[in-house]
């Protein structure tokens, strides 16, 4: 097992300091080492728990509500103009 | 002198109803000012936005309790002790919170944790680590710390936590208090900010059972917000308080007994089992063969979860920002300034076993070992009605004692992340203290849904050691 | 190796809004054009702490449109989480179905013309149909130092359709999207409207040397608005992809975005990462189980489709099989066919007369073939005067455009203008005859062997009668008059010994 820390960490959109990038390196290989001992176990043939609640089919009905959050959602946005939420420019675009 | 902040939730229910509300919550105010800067157990109170509405009448009317600051509050700053939800303010209230306020109850203070409930010590935090009221020096558990020590420290009737591997119970057990975390899918979590979505549960922190019974009546019960909410009729369960366990089959784990496990602990335990037996219950051993998988399957299907769940902090919409530079910069930066050690510890790792290449390795395999654990607790409730054991493997550790070495915080949870894993309630009632005046906790866990069941005998056990009445020096 | 020597393949994937009245995981309206950010909620801001309850109408509506395009309807079916980091999502992953879809393995029958004219149906087959999210929008242009977020669209239910790789040409691809959109229309599941952003189509398209098996690379074009910009889109990426295999090299994996103005396709300007979505089930959403009676009973529901509604317009109107298909691309028109042919005229003049001369006047005044000034019975009716020789054809096309501006019947006008058609063949006669003698040197050219000079004749003739004359009777009595005067001449010519 290899854990390739800056790919991870570039997927998880994080920058990581060299001090940072060695002792998580360490303390994320004992975990992972640890972590390994599942490995050893058959699990043929089971299933996997997603879930477990044996809950099935849970739905609304189409039927609106409307939440009139929107201004206090951007009361307290980091940057918002006029009604919208603000970011910094995206470059690559479709339309 | 103890005013009314030393009260049960009970007794202050009865004194609000007598004596009005606003004396009850200026006691714990008061106390609250005093104590907080000691034990940081709150990150915020305030004075002004806790009046309760005279007119308000439900089952909780006019007690002032404290809420874990990740659960939603409309207005509130809520920042799961993250730096990185800095001027959160929530739009809208949990359904525990809303049904609190609907029950009359006062949201007076949000308590500190570990920074997105990663933790077992409550010293991940971002504003600093909250102290056990019983040893200043020592960490109260976490991740719902501040909700542990506040209900010890008599600075809140009652507080609600959050338990994703024991993040209710340990705190519970390390604080000499009651944390119930209840079957997954019986309180709502629609406004808790997720951690690990199939595991985590809203429980209560209280000074008694009987708190937590009461609690709970408010607590559980369908949301039909939540898709894993559970559609399953709520008891009263105030009715299950009898001091009556005649019959009950209670099972101890040999898995649970190992080395590693504080002979004091152990000794506690088991006089505890005794206790039982002499009050009319049926002891045996059994067998739940995979525990020792238990933490390896957390860190890595719960951390998975939450690794995704964390992905929307981003500064885009609500918290913090760092501001300056591109879109590549706001991810980034923001990220990795709001974020704590452990948090990103947390984040690398699910973002490891999710990926490519790895995703059947662990994340499956991890969901595979998932459902053995669970057949395990199947098998044990074929033969046994609830399963007892020490909540935690010793008593409260020194603050700083197991920072720097994750494994061996994550390892301190082994007894209470096999109840996650299965879905199960389980609850911590203390049941001694060691030789250095530390709490111990005794962990009950039943079958989905017999929370009562789980009450019953915790409260049988309570009422004979009578522990609550026994107070940290404060 | 030449380009002609390439086989196109193309694979496309169709994002298809559901028209559901709210989101499909929260209560939030779906209506567009909203003010930004009204139709929000924390939901489907992804509010810490929120969580998602399924729209049970957006999965009927997904059965149903597994059901119409022939897939199978899973029995056992769940969510998963796909995650990726950009503003228009709020939660940083798409909830969306991965490995047990709600539809899987149909197919949907085409039509389209060959290059030599006939007329070909295809099956192209439908690896999936299955629900997710939509993302929220982002607006760039004319905005100072930044990129507004509106997330009034995140969380509209989306079906996503995608295609197996069996369209072989861009015509096949607007063949099949045509399809597509009219089977969407019919069942009422969607808008289906590409300027309105909730029909969207991605293309993935490769070339492979005719006789290959094994596929080319692909790339995927994004930014298409429309079934056109596919079209072109696609034309144009097979050339570029030529060029470059005819050049040696090789073509690259990425993602390309059409640029309509330019008519070309670029690449996507930032680094083309590989996505690792990291897929997993979704914790906050339970699995769902489709009983066979739930799906049969969504059965019963289904509309006649356009296919079969096409072959029955074959059957029972005697449409040429193009026809039908034009006819029921659109459900509003093929209702418009139907109700005009109830009046009992030809089917075949009524399919002419709605495709051509209708819809053009329809489409200059850009009025819905539901809104049309002329209706159908008001259509047969003047059908009815061409079947009968009142009018000739030429002389319907004035009137319809008369019908449109005045909404009076096509009886009415002919007789207000007195545009009935001269069927008298001795007054046609008279005409022929008048325009013969008129024209020496025109009959002399005929005469010689200039077919065509017929043709100014004929124009006489119908100026002579102000148009009205039938115009087959003109050039069948101009002919036999020319004729006779041929013969006349050659009895008048003197023998010579």
């Amino acid at each position: 097992m290899s854990f390739e820390i800056e790919k991870i960490a570039e997927l998880a959109r994080l920058n990581l300091k060299p001090e940072e990038k060695s002792k998580l390196q360490k303390d994320l290989g004992a975990i992972l080492s640890y972590v390994e001992q599942l490995k050893g176990l058959n699990t043929e043939g089971v299933e996997t728990t997603s879930h477990v609640l044996n809950l099935e089919n849970v739905f609304r009905p189409d039927e609106v509500h409307e939440s009139h959050v929107r201004d206090k959602a951007l009361k307290y946005a980091p940057q918002s103009e006029a009604a919208f939420f603000k970011v910094p420019k995206v470059v690559d675009r479709e339309a | 002198m103890s005013g009314y902040f030393s009260l049960s939730l009970k007794e202050a229910l009865k004194a609000a109803k007598e004596d009005g509300a606003t004396p009850v919550l200026t006691s714990v105010r008061e106390r609250t000012a005093a104590l907080n800067p000691k034990l940081n157990a709150f990150l915020r109170f305030d004075a002004q936005r806790s009046a309760c509405e005279e007119g308000a009448r439900g089952g909780l009317f006019g007690v002032p309790l404290a809420v874990k600051d990740n659960i939603c509050i409309d207005g509130w700053e809520t920042t799961c002790a993250s730096k990185i939800l800095q001027g959160h303010v929530p739009p809208y209230d949990a359904t525990v919170v809303e049904k609190i306020k609907k029950a009359g109850g006062v949201i007076f203070a949000q308590a500190n944790m570990d920074e997105f409930a990663f933790g077992s010590s409550s010293e991940t935090s971002a504003y600093g680590p909250v102290r056990n009221p019983w040893d200043l020096e020592r960490v109260p558990g976490g991740s719902s710390g501040g909700s542990a020590a506040a209900v010890a420290g008599d600075l809140a009737f009652a507080a609600l936590g959050s338990d994703t591997g024991g993040s209710v119970r340990q705190p519970a057990a390390f604080c000499g208090v009651v944390g119930l975390k209840p079957t997954y899918g019986c309180v709502s979590r629609y406004g808790l900010i997720a951690f690990g979505s199939s595991f985590d549960q809203i429980g209560p922190i209280t000074k008694t059972v009987e708190d937590a019974a009461i609690l709970m009546n408010v607590l559980a019960g369908h949301d039909p917000k939540d898709s894993t909410s559970a559609k399953v009729p709520v008891p009263d369960y105030t009715k299950s308080l009898k001091r009556d366990v005649r019959g009950l089959k209670i099972g101890l784990p040999e898995e649970f007994f190992i080395e590693g496990l504080d002979p004091e602990i152990e000794k506690s335990v088991r006089a505890a089992a005794d206790i039982y037996k002499k009050l009319g219950a049926e002891i045996r051993t059994v067998s739940l063969p995979h525990t020792q998988y238990s933490v390896a399957v957390y860190y890595i299907v719960a951390v998975a979860e939450a690794s995704s769940n964390l992905g929307r902090y981003d500064g885009v919409r609500f918290g913090r920002r760092v501001p300056g530079g591109d879109l590549r910069d706001l991810y980034f930066q923001t990220r990795s300034e709001g974020f704590g050690a452990e948090a990103k510890r947390r984040i690398l790792l699910g973002t490891f076993v999710l990926s490519a290449g790895y995703y059947d390795a662990y994340y499956r395999q991890g969901q595979k070992v998932r459902t053995l654990i669970r057949a395990d607790f199947q098998k044990a409730f074929n033969e046994v009605d609830l399963i007892l054991g020490p909540t935690t493997p010793t008593a409260a550790f020194k603050i700083g004692e197991k920072l720097t070495d994750p494994l061996a915080m994550y390892l301190s949870d082994i007894f209470t992340i096999p109840a996650n894993l299965a879905g199960v309630p389980a609850i911590s009632v203390p049941c001694g203290f060691t030789a250095g005046n530390l709490p111990i906790g005794l962990q009950l866990m039943g079958r989905p849904f017999e929370e009562s069941a789980l009450l019953q005998a915790a409260y049988a056990l309570e009422q004979e050691l009578q522990i609550y009445k026994k107070k940290p020096r404060l | 190796m030449t380009i002609s020597e390439f086989e196109t393949v193309i694979g496309l994937e169709v994002h298809c809004q559901l028209d559901t009245h709210s989101k499909l995981f929260c209560s939030c309206p779906t209506t567009f054009g909203a003010e930004a950010n009204r139709n929000t909620c924390p939901v489907c801001l992804g509010w810490p702490g929120s969580l998602p309850v399924l729209n049970e109408q957006a999965l009927r509506f997904a059965v149903k449109t597994g059901l119409a395009l022939n897939c199978e309807i899973a029995e056992r079916l769940k969510f998963d989480r796909k995650n990726y980091f950009y503003p228009d999502l709020p939660k940083a992953y798409q909830i969306s179905q991965y490995d047990m879809p709600v539809n899987k393995n149909g197919f949907l029958m085409i039509e389209f013309r060959r290059p030599d004219g006939s007329f070909e149906e295809k099956r192209i087959g439908i690896t999936r149909a299955h629900l997710e999210e939509d993302a929220g929008k982002l607006l760039h242009d004319g905005i100072k130092d930044g990129t507004l977020a509106d997330y009034n669209r995140a969380g509209i239910p989306l079906l996503e359709i995608v295609s197996e790789p069996d369209l072989r040409s861009p015509e096949e691809a607007y063949a099949y999207l045509s399809a597509l959109k009219a089977v969407l229309e019919y069942l009422e599941v969607s808008d289906c409207n590409m300027e309105e952003g909730s029909l969207r189509c991605d293309a993935n398209v490769s070339i492979r040397p005719r006789g290959q098996e094994k596929f080319g690379t692909r790339t995927e074009i994004k930014n298409l608005n429309s079934f056109k910009a596919v079209q072109k889109a696609i034309e144009y990426e097979v050339k570029r992809q030529a060029q470059v295999v005819l050049a040696g090299e090789r073509i690259v994996q990425e993602t390309r975005l059409w640029n309509d103005d330019k008519g070309q396709t670029f690449v996507m300007r930032s680094k083309e990462e590989a996505h690792d979505y990291r897929y997993f089930p979704e914790p906050d959403l339970v699995p769902f189980t489709l009983s066979r009676q739930t799906v049969e009973e969504i059965c019963q529901t289904l509309p006649e489709l356009p296919a079969a509604r096409a072959k029955r317009l074959i059957q029972d109107f005697g449409l040429s099989p193009y026809d039908a298909v034009v006819l029921v691309q659109e459900k509003k028109l093929a209702a418009y066919f139907e109700t005009c042919v109830k009046e009992k005229i030809s089917a075949k003049l009524a399919s002419n007369w709605i495709q051509s001369e209708l819809l053009a006047l329809l489409n200059l005044k850009k009025i819905p073939i539901e809104e049309s000034p002329v209706g159908p019975a008001a259509l047969a009716g003047l059908v009815r005067l061409i079947e009968n020789n009142t009018i000739s054809g030429k002389i319907a096309k004035d009137v319809l455009p008369e019908m449109f501006e005045t909404g009076k019947s096509a009886e009415a006008i002919v007789k207000e203008k007195g545009l009935v058609q001269l069927t008298d063949t001795k007054l046609i006669e008279k005409a022929v005859l008048k325009a013969i003698a008129a024209n020496p040197k025109v009959v002399e050219d005929f005469k010689a062997g200039k077919q065509q000079a017929i043709g100014f004749l004929v124009g006489q003739v119908m100026k002579e009668t102000k148009g009205k004359a039938n115009p087959q009777l003109v050039n069948e009595i101009l002919k036999k008059k020319l004729e006779v005067r041929c013969w006349k001449k050659k009895r008048s010519t003197p023998s010579k010994h």
